[in-house]
C-alpha cells in the first residue's frame, strides 16, 4: 500500500503538493509514482525564476525503465528547487513526501489550489490503478 | 524450401496442434477481398549457384576503377583481420544488446570504441554510433537546439565549406522542427571560412555554429578563432570531422579556449570498404554535461550482482522506446557491425599506425596536385596544407572529361559545377595512401592526353 | 568467463607493424598540429585479433542461438548473401563512380525496386532510408510535403495506436507533427469509436502496423483506411511485422498510402548487433512526387542512372550523404532473388504456422495468452501477469532463466499495455525440433519458478555476467575508460 498523507493535495498524474507557512506551494511527486517508476537515475527540476501555467510541464524524473514529466499543479513563479536531487535522485525513492520534493512555487492564483484533489480521492486513483 | 527447414511431417504434427487443417487457416483472419493472388513481378528462385553466377557477372561488369575521388568516401586499406572478425556470425546475426548478459561480446566492443572516440575527439563521451556523418550532422544540429538553454532562436551558421551534401540532408532532417540553418559564404581566395565573417552577427542570438576540418575542399579551417567567437557569443560549436585525420590534427576538445561541444563525422575512413556509399557509420561525441541530450545509444560499465564488471546499455531514458514522442531522436538500430570494424581498425592500427597512414594520404595527394598541374590547362585552386582533397580548375567543362577518364579504368574526381558553379571548372581530386605514385602517374598522363597536351 | 578491455592488452612500442605505411610526415601548421598521441591500444595483430574473437564468442546470435525477439524477426541470415554483397566490384565502388562504370550495381538496385514495389503493391519506391526508424521519418516527411503542396497547412497530427513502437511517436515529433493516440480494444483491434473522434481538419495521418505489434491482424483495416481517407488523412504502414503477411496481403491493397520496409528483418540481412539496417520506403501515386532521392531509373534504351533532385524537383530531399546502405541492399536483393516468387510467400505461410504452433503448445502447458481468442500472426503475447502475482516471477525473471536454457529471450514489456508480457517471434527459419526445445526450456522454468522462484530470479547463472545493475550504470556514468581509474 502506497502513503497518502492526508495534509498534502494531488494531481490525478501523481504529484503532491503543499502550502508553506510563507503562502508559497512545494511539490512532489507521490510514493506510489516513485514505487512505479523503481529507482530514480536522474531528475530535472525547473530553474528558479521560470514561471509555470498550471498543468505545464515542470520537470522530469527518470528510473532506468521510464522517463515522466512532472507537472506543475498551479500556475506561478518558481521560487526554489531541490538542488541536492542532482546528486542523490534516490531521495525521491526514499522520502518523496520530504527530502524528495522538487520544487516550490509562488502561486499566482491561490484559487487554484482548491481544484486539486484530497487524499481521499487521489487514494481512489491509486486503487483503480493497482 | 529455401531456408525454411519443415518436413511434410512436421507440417502435419504442428498443423494437428494447433487444430487446424491447412496453413491457409491461419490466414483466416485477414479479409479475402485482400488477399494477393501471385506476385507475378517477382521472379522464380535462383539457387545459390545460380545467384553467385549472375552476382560476379555484375560485379566484374562495374570493373575496378582506378580511384581518384573522395568527397567524403575515401579507399583506404583494410586490414584483413577486420571484415573476417566482423563477419562471424556472433558479432553478424546477434541483435542490438538488449539482454546486456547475453551481449557482452557486443558491449564491451561498445565501450572501447566509445572510449577510443572520446581519445581521438578530446571530448568527454561518444555514443554507439548514428547511420553516417551527414544525418550525424543533422542529429548535432538538432542536440545544439536542446542543450544550449540559453538561446532561444534556433539559428546555426553553417559555412559553404562543409560539405554540400551533408548541408542538404541536415536540411531535409530538421526541415520539421523550427531550425534555420543560416549557409555563410567561404573566403573565395583561401577557400576557407574567414572567422571574421562571423563579426557580423555578433550580440544576436545564435544556437551554433558548424565547422568542418579539413573542410570540403581538404583545407584546414581556423577552427580556435571560430570556436572562441561561438562561444564568447553564446553559441555552441559543432565540429564535423574526418576520424582519420584526428591523427596528426588537434583534436576538437582542444579548439579554442574550451573546446567543442559536439563533434560528428563520418567513420567510413576507419576499416570500411567503400561499398557503394555504405553501409558506413556516423560518429558522435560530447561534453559530459550534454550528455542526456545526446541521441543514440550508450554503453555503460558497470556491475553485477556478484559485483563483477560487466557492460550494459545505458541512458536509455532518452531514447524513443522509453520516451517516445519525448525522444532525443528517433533512432532505434544504429550502425554497430561498422562500429566493430573501426574498433578493430584503430586497434590493428594504434596511434602511430594512424599517424602514418593519414601522413602518407597528405603526401600521396600532394604527389597528385604537383602531377596533374604540370599539365597545362590545369591548375591549383586553393593554396596551402590539405588533407585528402584538392581543388583544381580546368581549362573546358569536367563532365565530359570524368566520362572519358572513366572510358579508361580512371574515376577522375567530383565535378564542382552543381555545388559550387563560382569556381569554374572545378574539380575535387584526392588520393590516399592506396594511390600509388605509378596510379598518379598514369592518371596525370591519361588527362594530358584526353587534353591534347 | 571474461575478456580484459583491449587497453589492458596493450604495451608502449608494440604495434601491427604490416598494416601501415613505414615512413610518412604530416604536414600541419603548428597551431592545427596534434600534441599528444591519442592513446589508442598498442597491440600485435594477433592479439587484436584474439580479443575480438574472444568478445564475440561473449555474444548470443542467431548463428548459435534460437533467437524468437519479437517484433524484430531474428531469421536466418544466408551467408551466400554476405559473400556476393562483398564482392570487390561492389565493395570497391565508390558512391559518386560515374553510371557507367556502376551499370551492374545499379542494375540490381533497379531490380530490387522493382520486387519491393510488387511485393508492397506500390507505386514507387526509394532505396535511401538507412535504418526503419528513417524510413519512417521519410513517410511522415512525404505525408506533411503533400499536404502542404495542397496548401493544407493545418494537418499536423499524427494519429499513432496505445501499441506502437516508440519510433512512431518519435518519428511525427522529428517531423513537426503532434502525436494522438489512439487506444486498442481488448481483443486487440484499434477502436474505431475511438479513431472516429480524433480524426478531423488537423489529421496529416495515421501510422499502423498491421499485424499490429500485439501479434495479430487488424481485421477492419479497410474500415480504417476508408475513415482515414475520408477525413483527408494518409495511412503510413509501419513494416516491422510485414514478415507475417509476405505474399499474402499487400499494404497497397489494405488501403496504406506509404510504407517502409524494415529489410534486415523481413529480407534476412544481418543485424549485425545493432546495425546497420535498410528501412526503404514505398509509396502510392499520391506520394510519388515527395520520394526521397536518390532513385535508380532505367532509361529507353536501358541503361541505369540514378534520379536526383532535377528529375524529382519535390522530393523531401536527401536522407544519407549518398544513396544509404547499398551492401545492405544487396544482401536484400540476393536474398529475395533466392526466395523467388513462392518462397516469397512461403515466409509469411511457415513464419506463421510455427508462431501458431509455439502459442498452441505454450497455451496447452499452462502459459496465458494475451489475446487467447485471436489467431497468431508471425508472433505472439504471452502475459505472466498471473505467474507474476502468484508465484513473484517476473517476465524479466523468465527472460533471464531462459539465457541459461541457451535461447535468447523473447521480447520483454513490449508492448507497454500489456502487463508482464514475452513478445514471441520464432520465425520460418527455425525446425519443429528448436521449438519443442524452447517450450520444454519455457515448462521447466515454470516448474522452478513453482518450487524454487529465488532460483529463477537469480537467473542468469551460466553466462559472462550475472544480471547487471542498471541502476548504478545510469548514475555512476562510466562509458569511456580512463587508465587512470582502473589500477588494472
Amino acid at each position: 500500500m502506497s502513503n497518502i498523507p492526508s495534509n498534502l493535495m494531488y494531481l490525478e498524474s501523481h504529484e503532491w503538493a503543499r502550502t508553506e507557512a510563507d503562502g508559497t506551494v512545494t511539490v512532489g511527486i507521490t510514493d506510489h509514482a516513485q514505487k512505479a517508476l523503481g529507482d530514480l537515475v536522474f531528475v530535472e527540476v525547473p530553474e528558479v525564476g521560470r514561471t509555470l501555467a498550471k498543468g505545464a510541464q515542470a520537470a522530469v524524473v527518470e528510473s532506468v525503465k521510464a522517463a515522466s514529466d512532472v507537472y506543475s499543479p498551479i500556475s506561478g513563479e518558481v521560487v526554489a528547487h531541490n538542488a541536492a536531487l542532482q546528486g542523490s535522485p534516490e531521495l525521491v525513492n526514499q522520502d518523496p513526501y520530504g527530502e524528495g520534493w522538487l520544487f516550490r512555487i509562488k502561486p499566482s492564483d491561490p484559487a487554484e489550489l482548491e481544484q486539486l484533489l484530497d487524499a481521499d480521492a487521489y487514494g481512489k486513483i491509486v486503487a483503480e490503478e493497482s | 524450401m529455401p531456408f525454411i527447414p519443415h518436413t511434410e511431417a512436421d507440417i502435419r504434427a504442428m498443423l494437428a496442434t494447433i487444430g487446424v487443417s491447412s496453413i491457409e487457416e491461419l490466414f483466416d483472419e485477414i479479409p479475402a477481398t485482400l488477399r494477393t493472388r501471385e506476385l507475378t513481378g517477382i521472379p522464380e528462385a535462383l539457387n545459390e549457384m545460380q545467384i553467385s553466377r549472375l552476382m560476379h557477372v555484375r560485379a566484374q561488369q562495374d570493373g575496378t576503377p582506378l580511384n581518384f575521388v573522395g568527397a567524403g568516401a575515401y579507399e583506404h586499406h583494410v586490414p584483413a583481420a577486420i571484415w573476417e572478425i566482423v563477419t562471424r556470425g556472433e558479432f553478424y546475426s546477434a541483435y542490438t544488446p538488449y539482454q546486456a548478459e547475453a551481449s557482452q561480446g557486443t558491449l564491451q566492443l561498445l565501450y572501447e570504441y566509445q572510449t577510443m572516440m572520446t581519445r581521438l575527439t578530446g571530448m568527454d563521451v561518444a555514443n554507439a554510433s548514428l547511420y553516417d556523418g551527414a544525418s550525424a550532422l543533422a542529429e548535432a544540429a538538432l542536440m545544439a537546439v536542446r542543450a544550449n538553454r540559453r538561446s532561444t532562436s534556433a539559428r546555426i551558421l553553417v559555412p559553404a565549406s562543409v560539405h554540400p551534401i551533408y548541408r542538404e540532408v541536415a536540411a531535409t532532417i530538421t526541415g520539421g522542427q523550427n531550425l534555420t540553418l543560416e549557409v555563410l559564404a567561404y573566403d573565395r581566395q583561401r577557400g576557407t571560412f574567414s572567422p571574421q565573417s562571423l563579426d557580423s552577427f555578433t550580440g544576436e542570438d545564435i544556437t551554433a555554429v558548424v565547422v568542418q576540418q579539413p573542410n570540403f575542399f581538404g583545407l584546414f579551417e581556423e577552427v580556435d578563432a571560430i570556436t572562441d567567437w561561438a562561444h564568447a557569443n553564446g553559441a555552441l560549436v559543432i565540429a564535423v570531422v574526418n576520424p582519420l585525420s584526428l591523427a596528426i590534427l588537434k583534436p576538437p576538445g582542444e579548439w579554442g579556449t574550451k573546446g567543442v561541444d559536439i563533434v560528428v563525422g563520418e567513420g567510413q575512413p576507419l576499416g570500411v570498404p567503400l561499398s557503394s556509399g555504405g553501409p558506413y557509420f556516423g560518429f558522435m561525441a560530447t561534453r559530459k554535461e550534454h550528455v542526456r541530450q545526446m541521441p543514440g545509444r550508450i554503453v555503460g560499465r558497470t556491475v553485477d550482482l556478484d559485483g563483477k564488471p560487466g557492460f550494459t546499455l545505458t541512458l536509455q531514458a532518452r531514447e524513443q522506446h522509453i520516451r517516445r514522442s519525448k525522444a532525443t531522436s528517433n533512432i532505434c538500430t544504429n550502425q554497430g557491425l561498422l562500429v566493430a570494424a573501426a574498433t578493430i581498425y584503430l586497434s590493428l592500427l594504434g596511434s602511430r599506425g594512424l599517424e602514418r597512414v593519414a601522413a602518407a594520404c597528405q603526401r600521396q595527394t600532394s604527389t597528385l596536385v604537383r602531377a596533374l598541374t604540370r599539365i597545362p590547362g590545369v591548375e591549383l585552386v586553393f593554396d596551402g596544407p590539405r588533407f585528402h582533397e584538392a581543388v583544381l580548375r580546368l581549362d573546358r567543362p569536367v563532365a565530359p572529361l570524368l566520362s572519358a577518364l572513366a572510358e579508361r579504368g580512371i574515376v577522375g574526381g567530383y565535378d564542382l559545377a552543381r555545388h559550387y558553379p563560382e569556381l569554374g571548372h572545378a574539380l575535387l581530386v584526392c588520393a590516399t595512401e592506396t594511390r600509388t605514385d605509378e596510379d598518379i602517374e598514369l592518371y596525370a598522363s591519361t588527362l594530358a592526353q584526353l587534353l591534347g597536351r | 568467463m571474461q575478456e580484459p578491455l583491449i587497453f589492458h592488452h596493450s604495451r608502449p612500442g608494440r604495434s601491427a607493424a604490416a598494416q601501415y605505411p613505414a615512413d610518412a610526415v604530416a604536414d600541419v601548421p603548428e597551431h592545427l598540429r596534434r600534441k599528444r598521441p591519442a592513446g589508442l591500444p598498442e597491440v600485435s595483430e594477433l592479439q587484436a585479433v584474439r580479443h575480438f574473437t574472444r568478445l564475440s564468442q561473449l555474444n548470443f546470435s542467431i548463428d548459435t542461438h534460437f533467437y524468437p525477439l519479437g517484433s524484430c524477426t531474428m531469421k536466418y541470415n544466408p551467408r551466400a548473401c554476405n559473400r556476393l554483397a562483398m564482392l570487390p566490384g561492389f565493395l570497391g565502388r565508390h558512391p559518386l563512380a560515374p553510371e557507367s562504370l556502376s551499370q551492374g550495381f545499379l542494375a540490381c538496385m533497379f531490380e530490387l525496386q522493382e520486387m519491393l514495389k510488387e511485393v508492397t503493391g506500390m507505386k514507387g519506391v526509394s532505396l535511401t532510408p538507412m535504418a526503419g526508424a528513417q524510413g519512417e521519418f521519410a513517410g511522415v516527411a512525404m505525408i506533411r510535403a503533400y499536404h502542404r503542396a495542397r496548401g493544407d497547412h493545418a494537418r499536423n497530427e499524427i494519429i499513432v495506436p496505445d501499441a506502437a513502437h516508440g519510433t512512431n511517436p518519435a518519428t511525427a515529433t522529428m517531423c513537426g507533427c503532434k502525436v494522438i493516440e489512439v487506444p486498442s480494444l481488448a481483443n486487440g483491434d484499434i477502436d474505431l469509436e475511438a479513431l472516429q473522434r480524433v480524426l478531423g481538419p488537423n489529421t496529416a495521418g495515421i501510422m499502423l502496423t498491421n499485424p499490429s505489434t500485439l501479434g495479430v491482424f487488424e481485421r477492419r483495416i479497410v474500415e480504417v483506411a476508408r475513415l482515414v481517407h475520408e477525413a483527408g488523412g494518409l495511412l503510413y504502414y509501419d513494416g516491422a511485422n510485414l514478415n507475417a503477411i509476405l505474399g499474402k496481403v499487400r499494404p497497397g491493397d489494405m488501403g496504406f498510402d506509404v510504407v517502409h520496409i524494415n529489410l534486415h528483418k523481413t529480407f534476412s540481412t544481418p543485424h549485425g548487433g545493432g546495425g546497420p539496417g535498410a528501412g526503404v520506403v514505398g509509396v502510392g501515386e499520391r506520394l510519388l512526387p515527395y520520394l526521397p532521392v536518390p532513385i535508380v531509373g532505367r532509361d529507353d534504351d536501358g541503361r541505369y542512372r540514378w534520379l536526383d533532385e532535377r528529375d524529382l524537383p519535390h522530393t523531401i530531399g536527401r536522407l544519407s550523404a549518398f544513396m544509404g546502405n547499398a551492401g545492405v541492399l544487396l544482401r536484400a536483393y540476393v536474398y529475395m532473388r533466392m526466395l523467388g516468387r513462392d518462397g516469397m510467400q512461403r515466409v509469411a505461410e511457415f513464419a506463421t504456422l510455427n508462431a501458431n504452433y509455439l502459442l498452441a503448445r505454450l497455451r496447452a502447458e499452462g502459459f496465458d495468452p494475451a489475446y487467447p481468442e485471436r489467431r497468431a500472426s508471425h508472433e505472439f503475447i504471452i502475459t505472466l501477469k498471473r505467474q507474476a502475482k502468484e508465484l513473484g516471477v517476473t517476465a524479466m525473471d523468465f527472460a533471464k532463466r531462459l539465457l541459461d536454457f541457451g535461447f535468447h529471450a523473447p521480447t520483454t514489456y513490449f508492448p507497454l499495455l500489456v502487463p508482464e508480457c514475452l513478445l514471441i517471434e520464432p520465425t520460418e527459419t527455425e525446425t519443429k525440433q528448436e521449438l519443442d526445445a524452447f517450450i520444454a526450456a519455457m515448462v521447466a522454468i515454470l516448474r522452478e519458478a513453482e518450487q524454487d522462484a529465488a532460483k529463477v530470479k537469480g537467473a542468469p547463472y551460466t553466462l559472462p555476467v550475472r544480471r547487471l545493475d542498471d541502476v548504478r550504470a545510469a548514475k555512476q556514468l562510466d562509458v569511456a575508460y580512463t587508465e587512470a581509474e582502473s589500477g588494472a
